[in-house]
């Protein structure tokens, strides 16, 4: 993604705005009253505006979406494709399971299935990204990440 | 509540209505124009004073409260207008061109003023008058030539916020000098009307959010009664400690912040213009236009040197931030303009002329000044690039085109 540069209008409000893949510079500047312009730079004067579309927020919210939702769309089938021989999987530590109180080192989970571990879920608190000597305890949720395969030898290590 | 007792309301009425239809018309015709109202406002004020063209007699005292009143609302407003953060973070970026604003264009009122041998305190007053750029006019040219989103634009509104900030100093310490104290006494006490205009800036700044809780309420009606009747008190309190009733409505706007100012400030906006046009119809009234040749050579001549020197400031801080030739130019012309503060600032002075020393034809020439440069400010502006362009062109002969002001990354892509 483009780098999105902010500047603080004092008693307006924000602009921010961004250089396109094509060299074009273009802004919104978002009033403190809610009011949007869509800016779009001149190439000939670099700091002043060609165009400066006045929205409101409902044609904010029009452009947004019109703009958005065929975004969102492509990133999703792009993901998916991409994605196909990866797995993300929240499981269960039960209690029969020969993991449970092991130290993720001890259970040497990456080395013998290639799944990462990104986060132990346990109630209210989630551990993201976690160590080495962080434990896995019955009743807690593993969050991981590895390829389908990996994903198999995981739950079959998992369940014991 | 005079016509009331005098049973006379009927009349009071009508006079009112003629009197803010004509200020309509005005406002339209200025519209039309693309103008500022405010040089209309004061051209009808000298049309119909004492030695005008057509003079009327009006109920005098029932104008003047509100022109007082407008008076408040307009350093309320500008109270208002930008939040602490906004202050803060603009006092940073922009100190150096601020105080370079301040040197430029303050010192060529100072002078003139002791040139014209009017005095210190006179003086000080038309170094104000110069100094200070018009916040509302500006707000509009940029928005009627869809600046907003400019580069140069950030460096312009933050001179503003720093203008806005001297003077919550200025202010009570021209309104204690005002007082016709002895010397050592007013240096005492400019002293202390400074150090309390600054102590409450800081706690205003500090403990706004106290204040904005205090008054903050759903109902449009309720938040607007609360900001009026404190905004009142408090400057009714600060005139009566002698630091004018303008400085306390000032700081009243600064402290309110958050979602609260901003909604104030959109309901205050159409109180703010009725009696501020009443005010500036007010300023006009009070000036014999018979004084206006007198004054005429030295306001072209200030207006002529001030708008330069507030071209050099604003070209001078946005070159510093990076902005082209054109650019520079839009952000100097822009700041041009001057208007409903400088009007404020003599008509303090006005008001205390016999006493404290301050010349007679302060405010005609004030008048005069603000009549050139709100009008000339936003024309001159208006075809800035094309100046800029023009020039460009004359000297594109004598010095080999330099590159353009932006290089651009070139075309990515497969």
């Amino acid at each position: 993604m483009a780098e999105i540069r902010q500047t603080e209008l004092p008693g307006v409000g924000v602009r921010s705005d961004f250089v396109t893949g094509d060299g074009e510079q273009l802004g919104v500047l978002v009033h403190h009253t809610g009011r949007r312009e869509l800016l779009i730079y001149d190439r000939d004067d670099p700091d002043a505006c060609r165009v400066v579309v006045s929205l409101g927020e409902d044609d904010a919210r029009t452009l947004a979406e019109l703009l958005g939702v065929p975004h969102v769309n492509e990133t999703l089938a792009a993901m998916q494709q991409r994605v196909r021989e990866l797995a993300i999987d929240w499981l269960p530590v039960e209690a029969s399971s020969p993991l449970a109180g092991r130290s993720l080192r001890g259970a040497a989970v990456h080395s013998r299935t290639g799944v990462s571990v990104v986060a132990i879920i346990r109630g209210e608190e989630t551990v993201v990204a976690p160590g080495a000597d962080d434990t896995l305890e019955v009743g807690d949720t593993v969050v991981a990440v590895g390829s389908t395969v990996g994903m198999k030898d995981f739950l079959d290590l998992l369940a014991g | 509540m005079l016509a009331v007792a005098s049973g006379n309301v009927a009349l009071v009425f009508v006079e009112l209505g003629a009197i803010v239809l004509g200020l309509a018309m005005l406002a339209r015709l200025s519209d039309r124009l693309d103008l500022s109202p405010i040089p209309f406002y004061l051209l009808a004020g000298l049309a119909f004073g004492e030695g005008g063209i057509a003079p009327l007699d009006l109920s005098r005292d029932f104008i003047e409260l509100t022109a007082e009143i407008g008076i408040v609302l307009l350093l309320l407003t500008l109270g208002l207008e930008y939040s602490a953060e906004e202050m803060r973070r603009s006092l940073r970026v922009g100190m150096l061109a601020g105080v370079v604003d301040l040197g430029l264009n303050f010192t060529p009122g100072l002078a003139a003023g002791l040139v014209l041998g009017w005095g210190w305190p006179s003086a000080v007053l038309l170094g104000g008058i110069t100094y200070i750029s018009s916040s509302g006019v500006i707000a509009k040219v940029l928005a009627d030539l869809g600046r907003f989103g400019n580069r140069e634009t950030p460096t312009v509104l933050s001179i503003l916020v720093i203008e806005d900030l001297t003077m919550a100093v200025y202010l009570p310490a021209v309104s204690v000098m005002l007082a016709g104290l002895a010397v050592g006494t007013a240096l005492f006490s400019v002293t202390g009307a400074v150090l309390a205009a600054f102590l409450v800036l800081v706690a205003a700044l500090r403990y706004g959010r106290v204040l904005t809780r205090l008054v903050a309420t759903r109902s449009d009606e309720a938040l607007l009664l609360t900001v009026l009747g404190i905004t009142l008190v408090v400057a009714g309190l600060a005139q009566w400690a002698q630091v004018s009733a303008a400085v306390g409505a000032f700081l009243v706007g600064v402290a309110l912040s958050g979602s609260v100012s901003q909604r104030a400030k959109t309901l205050i906006r159409p109180l703010r213009d009725l009696f501020a046009a009443t005010f500036f119809l007010l300023f006009g009234l009070e000036i014999n236009p018979s004084h206006l040749l007198g004054v005429a050579a030295p306001a072209a001549g200030l207006a002529l040197v001030t708008g330069a020197t507030k071209i050099v400031t604003g070209s001078w801080a946005a070159r510093r931030t990076g902005v082209a030739r054109r650019g520079r130019l839009r952000a100097g012309t822009v700041l041009m303009a001057r208007g409903e503060f400088s009007i404020v600032i003599a008509g303090l002075g006005v008001t205390a002329a016999a006493g404290a020393g301050v010349a007679e034809n302060l405010g005609i020439l004030a008048a005069a000044y603000v009549l050139i440069l709100a009008v000339m400010g936003p024309v001159v502006t208006k075809y800035s690039d094309w100046i800029s362009d023009r020039f460009t062109h004359r000297f594109a002969r004598l010095r080999p085109a330099g590159p353009p002001g932006v290089s651009r990354s070139p075309r990515r892509g497969p």
